[in-house]
């Protein structure tokens, strides 16, 4: 990584492009999901069945992380561009990632 | 003291765009800047060697460049906080056409300070009496906080948006239009707000804060661009940026 983008707000900036991008990713598998509802009942809970694996409870766990870290990094730019600037854009950022790691570890506590 | 740890690697860039870093061996004194290294290259090693610099005080903003990858105003910037492992590496600033070694182009980057508007439109001629801005005002203190930019071209270098986008004006042009916002003597308003929320203008900002991390004079041009989508946005809706 060139040396003038190891600061803690690029790396923000980092993490919100790439989640967005892999929750852009899941969301048409997510409806391709939904859809076997319609299709089949019986190929949903295949699917279904198949979502117990403990592999996949972890990679929920990712996807929750995803969803949270984009949520609060969103709201933290929209914070930034339509109010008063705030000078704890660091700490919030920071704060952004922990409250999402706690959130994702919650999760996967609770489903495994 | 041994050899190696009384001289430092120095590698600088020669050439234009296409061109090489080359090595050479710099004594490493105690209180030494990054300016001191290339202006002893250029004195008792190699006398072709190119670069910019002027108050070498912190004042004028001409001389900065690349250190270790980070753009920085190199008469202030001392050896002993950047070197790693008794080496430097020493680049013109990135983002900007190189003229030749270390002096980069800057014409674009003032370029775009008139693409943006960045400058005063009076009102009033020296006939009239002067206008009286309280300094608590929020106007003068939203000016204030962002008016000592020494124009060094620092931001410039470390912004990732210029890098992406060559139409991008870039924080420290926006961060002077800023200044003039904010200025109740100034008469450009309507023009500068059209100048700065058209293609390129302040909504191109991603808010990494690279150029507060690295402006030498600890502004913050992300606040200053936020400060301008603020009010390009309620322009906007308000129709006056038709």
């Amino acid at each position: 990584m060139q040396a003038h983008r190891r600061q803690t707000l690029w790396l923000a900036a980092l993490i919100h492009r790439l989640s967005g991008l892999l929750l852009a990713i899941f969301l048409p598998i997510h409806f391709l999901v939904l859809g076997l509802a319609i299709e089949s009942e019986a190929k949903l809970e295949n699917f279904l069945r198949w979502t117990e694996n403990p592999l996949v409870k972890f990679a929920e766990m990712g996807l929750v992380f995803l969803l949270t870290v984009h949520l609060l990094g969103g709201a933290r730019l929209l914070v930034l561009e339509n109010f008063p600037w705030r000078v704890w854009q660091k700490l919030f950022a920071t704060i952004a990632v922990g409250i999402s790691a706690l959130i994702a570890f919650g999760f996967l506590f609770r489903v495994m | 003291m041994s050899q190696s740890q009384q001289h430092l690697t120095v590698s600088v860039w020669r050439g234009k765009s296409e061109g090489a870093f080359q090595d050479y061996q710099v004594p490493h004194l105690e209180n030494q800047t990054v300016l001191d290294i290339v202006t002893w290259i250029q004195r008792y090693l190699d006398p072709t060697l190119s670069y910019r610099f002027a108050c070498r005080v912190g004042m004028c903003g001409s001389c900065a460049m690349t250190v270790n990858g980070t753009p920085r105003w190199t008469c202030r910037t001392h050896v002993s906080k950047v070197a790693r492992d008794g080496r430097l590496k020493i680049g013109p600033l990135s983002n900007l056409p190189v003229i030749k070694d270390l002096a980069a182009d800057m014409t674009a980057f003032f370029e775009k300070w008139q693409r943006a508007e960045a400058r005063f439109t009076p009102t009033k001629t020296r006939l009239d009496p002067i206008e009286q801005i309280p300094p608590s005002s929020p106007a003068r203190l939203a000016a204030s906080a962002a008016i000592e930019c020494i124009n060094c071209g620092v931001c410039y270098a470390a912004c990732d948006t210029v890098r992406w986008n060559a139409d991008y004006l870039g924080p420290a042009a926006l961060n002077r239009a800023w200044t003039l916002v904010n200025d109740v003597r100034d008469g450009g308003q309507d023009v500068r707000l059209r100048a700065i929320s058209a293609n390129g203008g302040c909504h191109n900002c991603h808010s990494h804060q690279s150029c507060q991390v690295l402006c030498p004079q600890n502004l913050n041009p992300t606040a200053s661009i936020a400060g301008l989508k603020r009010l390009t946005a309620a322009a906007f809706i308000r129709g006056g940026l038709k």
